[in-house]
């Protein structure tokens, strides 16, 4: 499945393990928008995106709208390698405000 | 010495031409305060007039023009505000210039006049006055105004850095375009020193569509390429994405030393803004023919308001504003250049005239020739003979296009007029023109100037009526006079309508009455009661204003007008307003004809007046000889036989057969009866001489090849007098 759901300590634990991109955007938006109402705090596990494209960053800013309007709080946690990329090449990263463990197995971008 | 007389002629002509376009300009300022193309226009006038008047020593219009020009000067710089008073101040300096310029050319040895020299004084100091009063305070604001659009952007713009605003339409990610590619791309070319990611329009809650794109983003770029080289990285986007690209200042600057280059003196052109801006780099084709599309969109909406295309490149920040400056300031120096180069050949309007009179010549010639080579049945001439008959009418028309000018500039002459008679008049009065292009023969265009200044200041003076009486009227307190002029039927249709009071026909008539031109008895048609108008001492407001109204004048219109083998007529609705229409012949010169024959004389119709020819058969027509009408397909119209009415024969005897040639003058139809068709004709019109100047029905004659003379038709006086006869004819049944 392509994502995962959890709960721990009374937060949704959010796995997503698939590429976030334009082809996956709309179906991972139909399953996610549920849990912004749900009044938990969500994580969410990026560690599982091998990669992503305009679409899927934009779901992320779109999430995190959402979320600080449901206030709700929200994080990103485990980014992979692709997901850091393109925070990174946007300048983003200081938006989503989450800290960001570089695994030393990346290859050097 | 004589050529120093030349010189000085093509002084004036040029200061006159330069004065009108500055009143113009002036006008236009008046509705528009921020158009710059007029003040330039303005600044130009009185600058290029200050220097050849210094040319000549024309020490007094140099004194004047100058504080006119420094004043222009600083509201061109932006630091002087130009307002409702400045304008009529300017005005008034235009005046007075004019009248500076008349002085030196008549008695340039002589002292100004007193009263000349106390205008000029007064004017300079109304000019100087205000420029203390608004000097400080509000030039600031408008000045730093234009430029705090840009300041936002240019604060980032430190040094050698571009700034690339993005913006990607909501189709960019399902057209496949990706903008982090392009990103990455844009990365290969150099560095991004910073980058701002938004999502502005990012639609909260479900309305997000995830194929959608929303993102933005403002990237300030270094790296060594430029502008062309950066709107390639996003060539595949552009259709899905807004791309603005701000250079950095170092290449603003390079921009305004390369516009400042002078361009090759030899093939000095005028180089369209859009493509000057290219050719330096500081533009992509892409941006321009964006700007221009935009252009025409807007103009396809309200042709009024479409902004020169130098404003739409800085709205759209493809452009910045020094840089598009400089290059108009570039652009009309090269136009300046230019016009003073030679484009234009003033010719000696005798000279044209002598040209149109041999061209008239030849075309009798050719037409005899052609006879020549139709008696003698010389075959292998007769293909010669075509060849040149072709050629003898192109030059003829091209002849007389030469001296076709647009009617506009007459019209636009018109401004002023108005301006100064509301004003004067208090009334609220808006000018309209339509119809500016329309061209005619330059003589009738002068010719026509009084008369229409009569009219209108009629309309102006009568026909609206003051603001307190409109608004009770339940009218707008605008009232409008709109001059209007198209071609109809080989004629030029000039047309003047307000929506003023319009005139009472009672009242006319009662005055006519009482002057005697009508007795109380006579039966008239409303358009027989406003052509009572036209007739000398007439006049139906109560009290003369200075402006018109004495009686005097529409006599003198009509007079004028049928002079020029025109016609005039009105037409009024009470409450609704007036409008005054005159037919005009488009040329004096040579027209294509219709001959036609009738008791062995030859006539000529007006070709672009006749409808159709018929054959009088039973079968396609039915005559009623008593009243004279003609049923020809279900369409009534009265007949004249030419021969009965120019030769008054009584018993016409039917041996032969007749044709009708069928005539329409404006809206109405008319049948000419007569013996024989003999097709179409070149006519050159000799003017009759003052002995046959009361004939009634014709208006010129022509030499035909064989030497004959054939009468041209007054279609209109023809015309006039069948229908007349008629109406007539009928109100006496009826009655």
């Amino acid at each position: 499945m392509a994502i995962q759901v959890s709960e721990k300590n009374g937060i949704t634990i959010i796995a997503i393990q698939d590429d976030m991109t334009i082809y996956t955007a709309s179906e991972q938006k139909a399953r996610l928008s549920k849990y912004l109402h749900s009044g938990r705090e969500l994580q969410i596990n990026l560690a599982g995106v091998s990669e992503m494209d305009s679409a899927g960053l934009q779901l992320l800013l779109w999430l995190k709208q959402e979320a600080s309007r449901h206030a709700i709080k929200l994080s990103l946690v485990r980014h992979s390698q692709a997901v850091v990329e393109v925070l990174e090449l946007l300048n983003l990263t200081g938006h989503f405000g989450d800290p960001v463990v570089i695994s030393a197995n990346w290859n050097a971008a | 010495m004589s050529e120093l007389d030349a010189a000085i002629q093509t002084f004036v002509q040029e200061a006159d031409e330069l004065l009108a376009e500055m009143e113009l300009a002036l006008l236009g300022l008046e509705d528009n305060p921020d158009d710059s193309e007029s003040i330039n226009s303005v600044f130009r006038a009185m600058h290029t007039i200050k220097g050849s008047s210094g040319l000549f020593g024309f020490d007094s219009i140099v004194a004047f023009a100058h504080e006119a020009e420094t004043v222009l000067d600083q509201v061109r710089r932006g630091q002087r505000v130009i307002d409702g008073t400045l304008i009529s101040t300017l005005l008034n300096c235009k005046d007075h210039t004019s009248k500076l310029i008349e002085h030196c050319l008549t008695e340039a040895e002589q002292e100004l006049s007193q009263e000349l020299k106390l205008t000029g004084e007064s004017l300079i100091k109304q000019l100087g006055g205000a420029t203390t009063k608004q000097e400080s305070m509000p030039v600031e604001a408008d000045s730093k105004r234009g430029s705090s659009e840009t300041s936002e952007t240019e604060g980032d713009t430190n040094g050698n850095d571009w700034v690339i605003l993005l913006e990607f339409g909501p189709d960019a990610l399902r057209n496949g375009m990706d903008p982090l590619s392009f990103i990455r791309y844009l990365k290969t070319l150099g560095d991004i020193v910073d980058i701002l990611t938004s999502a502005p329009d990012l639609p909260i809650g479900e309305a997000m569509d995830p194929e959608s794109c929303y993102l933005h983003f403002k990237i300030v770029f270094r790296g060594n390429t430029d502008k062309q080289g950066i709107e390639s990285v996003f060539e595949f986007a552009e259709d899905d994405c807004e791309i603005r690209i701000i250079p950095p200042h170092s290449q603003i600057e390079h921009y305004l030393s390369l516009l400042a280059e002078p361009s090759d003196e030899d093939d000095a052109q005028v180089e369209r803004l859009g493509e000057m801006l290219i050719n330096i780099g500081a533009l992509t084709p892409k941006e321009v023919a964006k700007a221009l599309q935009r252009q025409s969109e807007d103009k396809a909406e309200s042709p009024e308001q479409a902004k020169p295309i130098g404003e739409i490149l800085v709205e759209q920040q493809s452009a910045e504003q020094p840089v598009v400056e400089q290059a108009l300031k570039k652009q009309q120096s090269v136009k300046q250049k230019i016009a003073a180069e030679a484009n234009y050949i003033r010719v000696d309007s005798e000279k044209l005239g002598k040209l149109i009179n041999l061209v008239g010549e030849l075309v009798i010639s050719g037409a005899a020739m052609r006879m020549m080579v139709d008696r003698h049945g010389l075959s292998d001439v007769e293909e010669v003979a075509v060849s040149m008959n072709d050629l003898v009418s192109e030059i003829r028309d091209t002849a007389l296009e030469l001296r076709m000018v647009a009617i506009g500039e007459t019209f636009s002459r018109f401004r002023r007029v108005v301006r100064d008679v509301s004003n004067e008049l208090n009334k609220q009065i808006e000018l309209k023109i339509t119809g500016g292009e329309t061209e005619l023969d330059k003589t009738v265009v002068e010719k026509i100037n009084d008369p229409l200044t009569h009219l209108i200041r009629n309309s102006l003076d009568h026909g609206i009526e003051m603001p307190e009486q409109r608004r009770a009227a339940g009218k707008p307190e605008q009232g409008t006079v709109h001059l209007n002029a198209y071609h109809d039927s080989g004629h030029i249709v000039i047309q003047i309508a307000d929506d003023g009071a319009g005139l009472n026909d009672e009242k006319i008539r009662t005055k006519a009455i009482a002057n005697g031109l009508i007795t109380a008895d006579q039966v008239l048609t409303k358009q027989e009661v406003f052509d009572l108008i036209f007739e000398a001492g007439l006049s139906t407001k109560d009290e003369a204003s200075n402006l018109s109204g004495r009686g005097v004048g529409m006599d003198v219109v009509r007079r004028n007008i049928e002079a020029l083998r025109g016609s005039v007529s009105l037409d009024s609705e009470p409450g609704q307003g007036t409008t005054v229409t005159i037919n005009l012949p488009l040329t004096l010169a040579i027209i294509d004809g219709f001959m036609v024959e009738a008791e062995q004389e030859c006539y000529i119709i007006p070709l672009s007046m006749v409808e159709e020819c018929v054959e009088m058969s039973p079968e396609e027509c039915e005559f009623d000889e008593i009243q004279h009408y003609v049923n020809l397909r279900g369409e009534v119209m009265p007949y004249l036989r030419l021969g009965d009415y120019f030769n008054n024969r009584k018993q016409h005897s039917n041996i032969h057969r007749e044709s009708m040639v069928v005539v329409r003058f404006g809206q109405t139809k008319v049948g000419f009866v007569v013996d024989k068709l003999h097709g179409e004709h070149q006519t050159v019109i000799k003017p009759l001489g003052k002995v046959f100047e009361q004939l009634k029905g014709i208006s010129g004659a022509t030499v035909l090849g064989s030497g004959d003379v054939a009468l041209i038709l007054d279609v209109q006086g023809l015309v006039q007098f069948a229908t007349r006869d008629k109406s007539r004819a009928s109100i006496g049944l009826a009655g």
